[in-house]
């Protein structure tokens, strides 16, 4: 137990805790992933647990509802719940305690409500699991319970079926039945992952109101931005252990451990623009060259005929134009067609109207043969590299096959072999890594590998599709280093997609806002950031989670 | 929905259209000249015929026809039920599959709710249940899976019939007799879409919704039966089309060992004397049966599966 | 060469016991096949006229047959001809599947609606009648057979190459090809063909075992190869008279061509794992 002194000491109030854990150690076979945590849980607080993958963070909030798994072994000093001692609980003694006393949400209500059951049926499944009411009485008040978490036409959404709510309130009707018998604490597991920034806003808001009316919060997050706006009390873990546990101010303002610290710098945002996200050392740009664009992009229109013969405009009469050494960033929702116009600048997806130029030539509008030998001028690095590499080829393999692309390519297998290795060490990896299979890489390094094959042709420009969505924060900021790097030593040319605005406006000069295929807001980052024009960028510039007051 | 459906029973028309086209071409396709053919076959003799002695054959089938006369002639006479003559009873070839069909509809539905029982049964009773059980399981079906219709026919013939005399050897229509045919038939299909199936619940028990409910406070077996299993079968329920077609192969083979009255036995009949006529109208009147079987297929995934009633 | 970079994630997989038991099995039926008289020093078409129906003993493992010919030799011998058709046929079905499922995927549109149609109904009509239409048109034989059981279950195949060649089309790393300027055609060899073939290896070895149990099942019927071949449907045809009195003459030949079956699949699924875990 802590004693009175220290939590005066770390700034903790005192009020009676509901959740005490001491001492928490979870292993899987010889692995223990969860090394000895400890921590609490206040009524009408949040506390958040926040790490990078593998750390531990969602093994720990399972153990707390008892579902970590029959091949896990589940140690602690102490784990308590409202009183009760819960380290020899029985499987009866967990289900009466799951929906009635803890509710989870797990991230992604798409595959977290089963899809082929009624939104009704699925919010009142805790209900009668715990014998609430009767069969006539449910229902009601499962259209109650969406009602309050802000479902609009409850009683028309209780009738459909998951897949036909949008995101956000797919993600409420999950927040409703877990709250549906208001549960002393509720546990919520990534619960805006893959959400989009304005719905994520809600989804918090919606997290905010149950811990005003006194319930406590467990929210594990991997991003510390949205911790940011619920928590009163936040513990980092990495690899099984509470590296920094505190009050949310001291440990997002002052952080006391190296390890938050390097995660709070590694956040792109605007404070972080200028600079390198890992040593936070100024970046030394190259001048951007304001003459013939290297592409540009007149009036481009896509349309796709859906599988109920209607036509979608998903891009709407885009124009852009894209400068030597300069980067473009392209910020959007699901849905806005940023990825849409990425393909059609490609020239990989062909345009119903308007053309792209290359250098000022003719691009979309030649045919593919004779676009075949300019391909070597634009590259792209895609979100998930794994996927863009051939299962059987090693990186060496991969490399040397986008050297024999460039305009001048190796004359034999050994310069073949040496300009590899030169991209490798550009990229910030080394000769050994050319025998290996991007399976056996780590995220990071696959999407290294992605930019020195991108580079190999050494392009004027590189299409980046949100090329570190997928990366925990730390490794995010190492990729992103790299690119600003590369720029500054290369002067490409960047058009860089992304969801994440923290993202686009360090990575930055100018900025495209796209909502339903349409541009609504162009200009240089600044001005699109401190002087928003339209209602839609300002709407998206308060719902992003901010560490600080900006 | 409507337009769905009307779409598949397009599409099923077209279905029938080509098995009977296929079917035309077949008889197209016998080497030799038909007439020919059919006189030896008529008389059991193998010679030469002069055009005189083959000008009635050739008139009575219109073999002397163009080619495109006859196929309109074939497919017409089809929508009026007539699958033309058989050339070795001389008889309609609608009249002498109608009476056999029964039987072996009777025997493929009866194998298919058996098999799926079968399937269901030991795959809730065994999946993810330990590491006995599921093994178990799994090597059950990958067994039954993979044995031939005729061998499990035997085994059940020698063991049941000739040596322990529980059911009769040649058990005819009755019901009692059924049961060896059937089983047959149901044994190897249950082991494959318990495969199916048990593939599938595993996966499905992993899935995120499955941990939502049980984070509700649901038990076990509440999650496996309320959940899982609707999820589990959809592949299975998307299998049962082919399996149909695997069911009707079976029936062939299980007619023949146990001496069962059906279009199985009057198939291998017509294809030893090389009967093309009776071989095509058995062919179609398969074809039509699978046709409206997928249909039903088509409708209790719909059923099961609300993502498609869209 | 260097040190991969995650150490100890290149696990070496033990076959296991049922995977051992699989290859001896297959091992010793491609002796039969090649050199049956290693394996047996009788003829099979030895009549023994003292012998005839005897039950399975020492001397004669799976007994004798009605004219007092050994069993166990027959099916030995039987080998050759059971595993050519099962090779020959797996062979012409791949050979239409492939062609089919190419063309399909790859040119799209109308082609594509067309032939998936087509192979959708086909797969699902039952093969053996569709191969008992190919027996009917062409007469009992050796060839016949294999063009029966090929064309009866090339649908199959031909759905899974168009599957897999569509996935495989859909795959970063053909975009990513594409975007790097490689030709089209390149694309098709370099990636395209090798990715969507590399699966299907698995797929001919389970087709080899699934062959020769239709082949046999057509044999059974007595629609086969005509006799006095020992191909083993026909052994399980010829056996048929005398199955209330002689159940070996059934049951053992069947047993075999089961252990035969399961084996292959075995060795098929293996397969199939470690090349899926390869690739992804």
């Amino acid at each position: 137990m802590t004693s009175l002194a220290e939590r005066l000491d770390r700034q903790l109030p005192t009020t009676t805790a509901l959740v005490e854990v001491e001492n928490l150690r979870v292993s899987f076979g010889d692995t223990e992933v969860v090394r000895g945590i400890s921590f609490t849980a206040r009524p009408g607080e949040c506390l958040a647990i926040v790490g990078e993958s593998g750390s531990g963070k969602s093994v720990t909030a399972r153990t707390l509802v008892g579902l970590t798994g029959s091949n896990a072994s589940v140690t602690a000093d102490r784990l308590d719940l409202g009183g009760a001692d819960l380290r020899h609980a029985s499987e009866r003694a967990w289900r009466r305690l799951r929906g009635r006393q803890v509710g989870f949400v797990l991230q992604d209500a798409l595959v977290s409500l089963d899809q082929l059951r009624r939104v009704g049926d699925e919010v009142a499944e805790p209900l009668r699991l715990h014998g609430w009411g009767t069969r006539r009485s449910r229902p009601a008040k499962a259209i109650e319970l969406l009602d309050a978490v802000g479902v609009p036409e409850p009683e028309v959404r209780a009738r459909q079926r998951p897949y036909e709510l949008s995101g956000g309130l797919r993600q409420r009707a999950l927040i409703a039945s877990a709250i549906a018998l208001d549960p002393p604490l509720l546990i919520a597991d990534e619960p805006t992952t893959a959400l989009d920034v304005t719905v994520q806003a809600q989804v918090l808001d919606l997290l905010a109101a149950a811990k005003e009316r006194g319930t406590s919060i467990i929210l594990i997050s991997h991003d510390l931005s949205v911790v940011a706006r619920l928590a009163d009390e936040v513990a980092v873990m990495r690899e099984g252990e509470i590296v920094e546990y505190g009050a949310a101010s001291q440990v997002l303002q002052e952080p006391r451990h190296e390890y938050t610290r390097m995660l709070l710098d590694a956040i792109p945002s605007e404070h972080t623009r200028g600079t390198r996200l890992t040593g936070s050392t100024a970046r030394v740009r190259r001048p951007v060259d304001e003459g013939v664009p290297v592409l540009q992009a007149r009036n481009l229109t896509k349309v796709f005929r859906g599988p109920d013969k209607v036509d979608r405009t998903v891009v709407d009469d885009v124009s852009f134009e894209l400068f030597g050494g300069e980067t473009l960033g392209i910020v959007g929702e699901s849905g806005s067609g940023k990825t849409t116009l990425a393909r059609m600048a490609l020239a990989i997806l062909r345009a119903e109207a308007g053309e792209v130029l290359l250098r000022g030539e003719p691009w979309t509008a030649l045919t593919p043969g004779q676009r075949r030998p300019l391909r070597k001028q634009i590259g792209v690095v895609y979100q998930d590299p794994l996927s863009s590499f051939d299962p059987r080829w090693s990186v060496g393999r991969i490399l040397t096959d986008a050297l024999s692309t460039a305009a001048h390519p190796p004359s034999s297998q050994t310069e073949a072999r040496q300009r590899a290795v030169r991209l490798l060490e550009q990229v910030g990896l080394g000769e050994h890594h050319l025998s290996a299979a991007p399976l056996r890489l780590s995220g990071g390094q696959r999407q290294r590998v992605a930019i020195a094959r991108a580079l190999a042709p050494e392009p004027s420009v590189i299409v980046c599709d949100e090329p570190a969505s997928a990366l925990d924060v730390s490794i995010q900021a190492q990729v992103l280093d790299l690119l600003t790097d590369l720029q500054d030593d290369l002067g490409v040319s960047y058009l860089f997609i992304s969801h994440d605005l923290g993202v686009i406006h360090h990575m930055s000069d100018r900025i495209l806002v796209m909502k339903d295929g349409r541009v609504v807001e162009h200009g240089s980052a600044d001005d699109v950031f401190e002087r928003p024009r339209h209602p839609y960028t300002r709407r998206l510039l308060t719902a992003v989670p901010r560490l600080r007051p900006a | 929905m409507i337009r769905r459906i009307l779409s598949k029973v397009v599409a099923s028309v077209a279905v029938v259209v080509a098995a009977a086209s296929a079917t035309f071409l077949a008889q197209l396709a016998v080497p030799g000249d038909r007439a020919t053919a059919l006189m030896n076959l008529q008389t059991g003799q193998d010679k030469k015929w002069t055009a005189q002695e083959l000008a009635p054959l050739n008139a009575k089938y219109g073999f002397d026809d163009p080619i495109v006369v006859q196929y309109l002639h074939y497919v017409t006479g089809l929508f009026r039920g007539d699958l033309g003559t058989s050339y070795t009873q001389k008889r309609p070839v609608a009249e002498v599959i109608g009476g056999q069909l029964l039987p072996s509809v009777t025997l493929t539905v009866a194998a298919l709710a058996v098999a799926w029982l079968l399937a269901l049964g030991v795959t809730l009773l065994t999946v993810k249940r330990g590491r006995i059980l599921s093994s178990l399981g799994s090597a059950w079906e990958a067994l039954t899976a993979s044995l031939p219709h005729y061998w499990v026919g035997v085994v059940l013939l020698v063991v049941f019939a000739v040596q322990l005399r529980v059911f009769p050897i040649i058990g005819g229509t009755s019901a009692w007799g059924t049961v060896l045919p059937v089983l047959t038939l149901a044994i190897p299909l249950a082991g494959f879409l318990g495969q199916v199936t048990r593939d599938e619940f595993t996966q499905v028990l992993e899935q995120p919704f499955v941990t939502t409910a049980r984070t509700r406070g649901m038990s076990d077996l509440g999650v496996r039966l309320r959940h899982v299993l609707r999820h589990a079968v959809l592949p299975a329920i998307t299998l049962s089309g082919w399996a149909l077609g695997a069911l009707i192969s079976g029936a062939v083979i299980a007619e023949n060992i146990f001496g069962r009255p059906g279009i199985g036995q009057v198939l291998v009949t017509a294809v030893n004397t090389r009967d093309l006529p009776t071989v095509s109208g058995i062919v179609l009147v398969v074809a039509a049966v699978y046709v409206v079987a997928n249909l039903l297929v088509d409708l209790a995934y719909a059923v099961v599966d609300p993502r498609l009633a869209r | 060469m260097s040190a991969l970079t995650l150490p100890s994630t290149t696990r070496v997989r033990l076959p296991s016991a049922g995977t051992v038991l699989a290859l001896v099995v297959v091992v010793l039926v491609l002796v039969a096949a090649i050199a049956p008289g290693l394996l047996i020093d009788r003829s099979p078409t030895a009549i023994d006229l003292k012998a005839t129906l005897q039950p399975p003993s020492w001397q004669h493992p799976f007994g004798t047959d009605d004219a007092g010919r050994d069993l166990l030799t027959r099916v030995i011998y039987g080998a050759r001809q059971s595993l050519g058709i099962g090779l020959g046929a797996t062979g012409l079905a791949f050979l239409i599947a492939i062609a089919l499922g190419f063309t399909a995927a790859l040119i799209g549109g109308v082609v594509d609606a067309v032939i998936t149609r087509v192979l959708e109904v086909a797969f699902a009509f039952p093969a053996l009648l569709l191969a008992l239409l190919v027996i009917a048109v062409r007469g009992p034989s050796l060839a016949t057979e294999i063009i029966a059981v090929g064309i009866g279950s090339a649908p199959g195949y031909a759905r899974m190459v168009r599957g897999q060649v569509l996935a495989v089309r859909q795959a970063g790393f053909v975009e990513a090809a594409a975007a790097l300027g490689h030709p089209r055609f390149a694309v098709i060899r370099r990636h395209l063909f090798p990715n969507a073939m590399r699966p299907l290896v698995a797929v001919v070895t389970l087709g080899v075992g699934q062959s020769i149990v239709w082949a046999s099942g057509l044999s059974f019927l007595g629609l086969g190869v005509p006799p006095p071949s020992s191909e083993w449907g026909a052994l399980l045809d010829a056996g048929r008279l005398h199955i209330t009195s002689s159940w070996w003459l059934e049951i053992l030949p069947g047993l075999v061509i089961v252990l035969v079956a399961l084996s292959v699949t075995a060795l098929g699924r293996t397969l199939q794992n470690r090349l899926g875990g390869a690739s992804r």
